[in-house]
C-alpha cells in the first residue's frame, strides 16, 4: 500500500461568537469565558488519502466545502480533530491572489512564488517553465494590468502549479480561461495525478468528478452524507438535490449484481409500475441486444395522487456514467394533464438501437415539468440495464453505430 | 517565537519583493516617482513654515537664525510622518490583505514587516530630502545626527508594537480604525511639532510629561536643529515602553491568530 499524504481524522471547525469583544480578548489570555454562540462550519471529517489518490469535494453551497479545503490548507485553523500532511501542499484556493497590478508578469511570478515560501533561487529556476505554460509570450514583461482577465488566470495557474506538490488543493477553478487552456490546465493536473501527487478539490461539475476522481466526499450542513466511488456519490448527490425541493426526502440507492448503482428518490405521487425493453417486431423482453435492432421501452406509471402534469424523461447512460441521449416528454410537448389517483399511464419509446457495443443504462424519471427540481415524482437512477452486442455490423469502436460509409476511388 | 522567526527568514523574498511592490503601487505612471516620496511632507512642512513663521511670526525662542523654524518643523514632522506612517498601516493591513490572508496560508507577520519595510525606505529618503533642503538653509551635518538611525529605531518599534496590537483588535472591532484616526489627530497637536516645548503652559506641562512621543520627537530636534546629544535620561522609558509594546504584539499575535482569519 502506498504511504498516506494526508489524514484527516476527526477535524470540526467552529466559529465562536462572544457577548463583547472584550470577552474575546480576555480569552486570549486564559480567563474562562464561555462563547455565547457556536457554528460548526464542519464536524466530524476523517478520511486518509494516499499518494495519487484524487478526492473530490461535492455539496450544495454552505455545506462547508471551502471551509475543509482552508482547514488543511492551513488558512484556517481547526477547532477540534488532527490534520497531518506529509509532503507540500499547493492550494489553488483563488488564482491571481496576492498578484500586483503594476508589476509585470515576470515581477508577478517573483512576488507569488515568494508568497508559496520559494527562495528566488528555486524561482529563477522554475521561470522558464512558467512563462512556457502560461503562453504570455511578449506580455509576460508587461504590467499586469494591461492583461485580460484570462491571461491573469493563466499567469496565476502557471504559477500555482509551477512546482508538483505532493497535495494539491483546488476551489473551483478548473473553469479558467479559454477551453483550450483549461484542457490544459486539466491535463496538468491529471499528469501530477499519475506522478503521485493526491489531489483534492471542490467542484460543482460533476463530469470533472467523473474524469478525474477516484473518490468523492459528499458534504451537507457540515457533515459527510457520503463517501464512496463516484457514480455512487454523484447519483445520490443529483437525487439529493431533486429532494430538497420536494420535502418528503426518500432516497434510496443499492448497487446491483452487475455493479451498476440504482438510486431511487421522490414523493412517489406517481410512481415506477414497471420498466421493459422489448424487442419491436416479438415483442418480448430482451437484455441483450443487437446494433441496429429495433425496440420499444414499455414503461408503466400508476398515480398515486391528484396531479396536474406528468412528464416522463430519459437518460440513456453508457458504462462510464457519461450521459449518451436523453430528452423528455416536455420537450416533445407531450404532456399528459390532470391526473386522478389510481391511474395508470403507459408511455412507448420506440427506437433504433444505434450503439456501440457495451452495457447501457435507462433513468427514467417522473417529473412535473422541464427540470427534476419543481416535483420529483419518482427518479430512478439506471432502472434498466442492458447490454449491446454487434453481430452483423462490420466491427467499429465507440457507443454509436453511425451507419457510415466509406467510399474509396483509386486513380 | 523562534518558528515565527524562521518562518519570516523562509519569507525574506515575499517581503523584499511585497515592499518594493508597495512602493512602485504608490508612484506608478507618475512621472515624478519617487520624488513624491519626499514631496508630500516637504510640502507639508513648507505650508506650515509658511502660515506660522510668515503670517503668524512664530519664532524659536533663544535662536535668531531665520532658517531654524522650518528644520524645527521638517525634523519634529519626519519623526512624527514615521510613526504614523507606521502605525496606520499597520492598524488596517490584515483587514486590507483579508482575502489573501483568507486563501493563502503563509505567515501573518510577513505583512506587518512589509509596511515596516516599506516606511522605512519612505523614511529614509525623506531624510535624504530634508539634508538637501537643510544645506539650502546653509545648515551642514553635525556629527550629532548620528543619532537619529536611535530615533528612527525606537519610534518604529513603539510604532510598530502599538500599530500590531491596534490592528489585531480591529480586525474584531473596526470602530478601533476610527479611533485612532481621530486620536492620531489629537496627539499630533499635543507633541511639541508645530510649536516649542517651551511655550506650553506650565499647567499643562504634565501632559508633555507623559506623552512618550515628546522625548522621541525631540532627538530629531535635538540632533538636527540644536546640534545636540539627546538627553538620554528621558529615553529610557519611551524605550521600555516600546520594547514592551513590541514583544506585547507579538504575545497578542500569537494568541489572536488562530481567530484572526475566522472573522476577516
Amino acid at each position: 500500500m502506498s504511504n498516506i499524504v494526508l489524514d484527516v481524522q476527526n477535524v470540526g471547525k467552529s466559529f465562536v461568537s462572544y457577548r463583547s469583544n472584550l470577552s474575546r480578548f480576555l480569552r486570549w489570555f486564559g480567563l474562562p469565558v464561555r462563547p455565547v454562540h457556536e457554528y460548526w462550519a464542519v464536524r466530524d471529517i476523517s478520511f486518509t488519502l494516499h499518494a495519487g489518490e484524487a478526492l473530490a469535494l461535492i455539496g450544495q453551497n454552505g455545506a462547508g466545502k471551502s471551509t475543509l479545503l482552508k482547514l488543511i490548507t492551513g488558512t484556517l485553523r481547526n477547532t477540534v480533530g488532527n490534520i497531518a500532511v506529509n509532503g507540500r501542499i499547493s492550494a489553488i484556493l483563488e488564482l491571481g491572489l496576492g498578484f500586483n497590478p503594476e508589476f509585470t508578469g515576470r515581477q508577478n511570478v517573483y512576488l507569488s512564488c515568494g508568497l508559496l515560501g520559494l527562495s528566488n533561487r528555486q524561482i529563477d529556476e522554475i521561470i522558464p517553465a512558467i512563462e512556457d505554460f502560461s503562453e504570455l509570450s511578449e506580455f509576460f514583461d508587461q504590467p499586469l494590468r494591461v492583461y485580460s482577465s484570462g491571461m491573469q488566470a493563466r499567469l496565476a495557474f502557471s504559477v500555482a502549479t509551477a512546482v508538483r506538490p505532493d497535495v494539491l488543493i483546488v476551489d473551483e477553478i478548473l473553469s479558467v480561461g479559454d477551453s483550450y487552456f483549461q484542457h490544459k490546465s486539466f491535463d496538468k493536473i491529471r499528469q501530477f495525478k499519475q506522478q503521485g501527487t493526491t489531489i483534492l478539490f471542490v467542484t460543482h461539475s460533476m463530469s470533472d468528478v467523473r474524469a478525474l476522481c477516484d473518490r468523492v466526499i459528499l458534504l451537507d450542513n457540515g457533515k459527510v452524507l457520503k463517501d464512496g466511488p463516484p457514480d455512487e456519490v454523484v447519483d445520490y448527490y443529483n437525487a439529493l438535490i431533486a429532494d430538497k425541493e420536494n420535502a418528503k426526502l426518500s432516497v434510496q440507492q443499492r448497487r446491483q449484481q452487475d455493479g451498476w448503482l440504482l438510486t431511487r428518490s421522490g414523493n412517489f405521487q406517481a410512481a415506477l409500475k414497471s420498466l421493459i425493453l422489448m424487442d419491436e417486431a416479438t415483442q418480448e423482453s430482451v437484455e441483450t441486444v443487437r446494433v441496429g435492432q429495433r425496440l420499444v421501452l414499455k414503461l408503466t406509471a400508476v398515480i398515486n395522487d391528484n396531479i396536474p402534469r406528468l412528464v416522463l424523461g430519459y437518460m440513456l447512460r453508457d458504462r462510464t456514467g457519461h450521459v449518451v441521449w436523453g430528452t423528455n416528454t416536455w420537450h416533445t410537448r407531450q404532456v399528459v394533464n390532470n391526473l386522478k389517483t389510481g391511474d395508470e399511464v403507459e408511455f412507448f419509446l420506440r427506437f433504433t438501437c444505434t450503439l456501440g457495443p457495451g452495457s447501457y443504462s435507462f433513468s427514467p424519471a417522473l417529473v412535473s415539468s422541464d427540470t427534476h427540481l419543481e416535483d420529483n415524482y419518482e427518479w430512478v437512477d439506471n432502472a434498466l440495464v442492458f447490454d449491446v452486442i454487434n453481430t452483423d455490423k462490420n466491427f467499429f469502436i465507440g457507443t454509436s453505430w453511425l451507419d457510415a460509409v466509406f467510399q474509396i476511388s483509386r486513380r | 517565537m523562534k518558528n515565527m522567526l524562521i518562518a519570516l527568514w523562509q519569507y525574506r523574498h515575499f517581503i523584499k519583493s511585497s515592499i518594493r511592490g508597495e512602493l512602485k503601487a504608490r508612484v506608478a505612471r507618475s512621472r515624478l516617482g519617487t520624488l513624491w516620496f519626499v514631496l508630500h511632507p516637504l510640502a507639508q512642512a513648507t505650508i506650515f513654515a509658511l502660515v506660522l513663521a510668515e503670517v503668524l511670526g512664530a519664532k524659536l525662542p533663544n535662536i535668531e537664525n531665520k532658517a531654524a523654524y522650518p528644520i524645527y518643523l521638517m525634523s519634529g514632522m519626519a519623526a512624527w510622518g514615521l510613526f504614523s506612517d507606521i502605525l496606520n498601516r499597520c492598524l488596517n493591513i490584515f483587514v486590507e490583505y483579508s482575502s489573501t490572508l483568507k486563501k493563502i496560508s503563509f505567515p501573518r507577520l510577513c505583512l506587518p514587516m512589509i509596511v515596516w519595510g516599506s516606511a522605512l525606505i519612505n523614511h529614509i529618503l525623506l531624510l535624504l530630502a530634508i539634508v538637501v533642503v537643510f544645506l539650502f538653509f546653509g545648515h551642514t551635518p553635525r556629527v550629532t545626527w548620528f543619532v537619529i538611525p536611535l530615533g528612527i529605531l525606537l519610534i518604529s518599534l513603539f510604532a510598530f508594537g502599538m500599530g500590531v496590537m491596534l490592528g489585531i483588535f480591529n480586525v474584531f472591532t473596526r470602530d478601533v480604525g476610527q479611533v485612532i484616526g481621530v486620536v492620531m489627530q489629537i496627539w499630533f497637536w499635543l507633541t511639541p511639532i508645530v510649536y516649542p516645548y517651551e511655550i506650553i503652559p506650565q499647567n499643562l506641562r504634565w501632559l508633555a510629561e507623559i506623552n512618550l512621543m515628546v522625548p522621541l520627537v525631540r532627538i530629531y530636534q535635538d540632533a538636527l536643529l540644536y546640534n545636540q546629544w539627546p538627553d538620554f535620561t528621558t529615553l529610557w522609558l519611551p524605550a521600555v515602553v516600546a520594547m514592551s509594546l513590541f514583544m506585547f504584539s507579538f504575545v497578542l499575535f500569537r494568541k489572536a491568530g488562530p481567530e484572526l482569519v475566522d472573522v476577516l
